[in-house]
């Protein structure tokens, strides 16, 4: 699942290129926005999707209930 | 008069939001600058996108659709729902749990332990710092900005101007130092728990209220329809993410239309603005800044647990599509915007920064007006709080409180000069925004973003390769600062908007060179001991 969690993000940031309405105004989506914007919010959409997808499948482990989260009085570099 | 009333009002309550959170602060340095690590996931959601959406996100996209066309939402928006939230769970998890355990409050604090390094802190320091100002500029120019174009004939014997629309308007200097001053007072009393509470209510506010603009100037411009087809009409570029060369020969011809008979013609069509894949693509670098943003850092140091994550990792890029889509319409229609038979926004109109302020002024009534205006300043003002507050804790816990003992220093003392830093820094910021105030905001966001995201690498090797060196770190600083500031003098400051190096955004340059100075110096030099290799990577 972790591999195809990376897949995707290289998927999504090719499909981000927009090969298909790159320089096209139509068809309209809903009667006014144009090809190009309605298919970068999708975009938004699906990088949702998969970071759902990320969070579900591909949670680092470990983490929760590790440490005392409200002790701290600084770093102590 | 009624848009300073509703203005006026909208601060005041502010105000008394970030005085009631002060009734919850415990008196400690940890409880100001990070809440006691109590923030939820709403919390952290609504902070982290209050912050990472400055008045660039309203303001800046709005006025570069209206330069540029819909491109603007896939050179940014989507490429930031991508990569910020990629950012949030690759590096924002992990910081929080280091943070937790070691209990840094600053960036600096966790790269001085992780390099083991005292001195990256002085070289870090004054580029953090040096990058965050300009960010603050963004966010005072635009509120300056803003108000002074929609409070124009408020207060006609107080404010008289040569330039009709701006006779009576409370004046740029006077609305940014009011914004200054808000944001100081309550990011003072309230320290990052205050900014929490303003962030949420803020980004809840603009969030409504843009959705209500959109709606509104679609309606008097006849529906969205009619707007979009308006815009085929005159500027039928701006509908696509490239214009063609087909797109030039339509603009010479509808410009020498409009040369002939003005009068019919109505609007003065813009020339086509074009972009290449590669630079295109290369806009993807840019967001990476959210890695090493100081005061997200500071919000992710804030989470309750690693479960407070989950919300803003999925639902960021939902909600950056909820702000740009209808500002990116708005840009465009407002190319082509025709009302009563007249432009709404006149030929060669050259500040694009004023292009939502002065469609809202134009479209709406004094009442949204009031309304619309108090949207944008929150969304300017729910970015300035954090980048305030930050500023602040980084002088006084890497500078004041690190180099003088605890004995000389109080906890409450700590707290005492972080507040003093961020007053005067807000003064030199006010200073350099009264002299400046026609700097485009899109290209300096640009820039600054730039700037951190070159130094990505950093904490992106800090926290995923073991070898990393600390003078390997020192590199792709130090490579970062100078490359950065060489390109950034060779685009004229700035100046030059389609400034590309080999064909490429600058950002890419810059994170290339930066990479390899961090990856080849810490091949040839000493790694870290093994104690710090099992702090940070040890189960």
């Amino acid at each position: 699942m972790k591999k195809l969690v990376y897949a995707m993000i290289v998927l999504l940031a090719l499909a981000h290129q927009d090969f298909w309405w790159w320089d096209r105004i139509d068809p309209l989506v809903f009667g006014f926005i144009p090809i190009g914007l309605a298919y970068q919010a999708g975009v938004s959409i699906a990088a949702a999707t998969l970071w759902a997808m990320a969070v579900k499948f591909y949670w680092p482990k470990g983490l929760e209930g590790e440490t005392d989260a409200s002790s701290t009085t600084g770093g102590d570099a | 008069m009624i848009t300073v009333v509703i203005v006026v009002c909208y601060l005041g309550l502010l105000l008394g939001l970030g005085l009631f959170s002060s009734r919850s602060f415990r008196g400690t340095s940890a409880d100001y600058f990070l809440a006691s690590r109590g923030i939820g996931p709403f919390l952290l959601l609504m902070s982290l996108f209050g912050t990472t959406m400055t008045a660039f996100a309203l303001v800046g996209s709005t006025g570069e659709a209206f330069k540029g066309g819909i491109g603007a939402y896939g050179k940014m928006a989507s490429w930031s729902g991508i990569i910020h939230s990629a950012c949030f769970f690759f590096i924002g998890i992990k910081l929080w749990s280091l943070g937790a355990k070691h209990g840094y409050v600053t960036q600096i604090q966790f790269f001085r332990d992780r390099f083991e390094s005292d001195k990256i802190g002085i070289v870090l320091f004054p580029i953090l710092v040096g990058l965050v100002i300009p960010y603050l500029l963004i966010g005072v120019i635009s509120s300056g900005t803003v108000i002074e174009n929609l409070t124009g004939g408020a207060f006609p014997g107080l404010f008289p101007s040569d330039n009709p629309r701006f006779d009576g308007a409370v004046p740029y200097w006077l609305g940014a130092g009011v914004i200054c001053l808000v944001v100081l007072t309550y990011v003072f009393f309230g320290g990052v728990r205050g900014t929490a509470w303003a962030n949420a209510f803020q980004t809840i506010v603009f969030m409504i209220l843009g959705c209500v603009t959109f709606f509104v100037i679609a309606d008097k411009l006849g529906g969205p329809q009619a707007a979009t087809e308006l815009v085929r009409e005159y500027n039928p570029s701006r509908l696509k993410s490239i214009a063609t060369d087909a797109d030039q020969k339509v603009f010479e011809k509808k410009l020498a239309h409009w040369e002939k008979d003005k009068k019919t013609a109505i609007i003065k069509p813009q020339e086509p603005e074009s972009i290449s894949r590669l630079a295109f693509f290369t806009y993807m670098f840019i967001p990476l800044s959210v890695g090493m943003f100081p005061h997200l850092f500071q919000h992710w140091l804030t989470a309750k647990s690693a479960k407070s994550f989950r919300l803003p990792v999925i639902a960021h890029p939902l909600m950056i599509m909820i702000v740009w889509v209808p500002c990116v319409l708005i840009g465009v229609w407002a190319t082509s915007a025709i009302m009563d038979g007249r432009f709404v926004i006149p030929p060669d109109f050259p500040k694009q920064n004023a292009v939502l302020a002065v469609m809202v002024k134009k479209m709406t009534s004094p009442i949204l007006g009031g309304f619309l205006t108090a949207g944008i300043l929150a969304a300017i003002m729910s970015s300035l709080d954090s980048q305030f507050l930050c500023i602040g804790s980084i002088f006084s816990n890497d500078m004041v409180g690190h180099y003088l003992s605890r004995d000389r220093l109080t906890d409450r003392q700590r707290v005492l000069v972080g507040r003093l830093f961020v007053v005067g820094i807000v003064l030199v910021t006010y200073v350099i925004a009264v002299e400046w105030k026609d700097i485009g905001v899109f290209p300096m966001a640009v820039w600054c973003s730039s700037g951190f995201a070159s130094l990505f690498p950093l904490v992106f090797a800090s926290l995923y390769w073991k070898r990393v060196t600390k003078l390997g770190a020192y590199a792709c600083v130090i490579t970062a600062a100078v490359v950065w500031f060489m390109l950034f003098r060779d685009s004229g400051w700035g100046a030059n908007r389609s400034y590309l190096v080999a064909g490429m955004m600058p950002v890419a340059t810059i994170i290339g060179c930066s990479t390899a100075a961090l990856v080849l110096v810490s091949l040839v030099t000493k790694p870290p001991s093994p104690a710090t290799i099992d702090k940070f990577f040890g189960s």
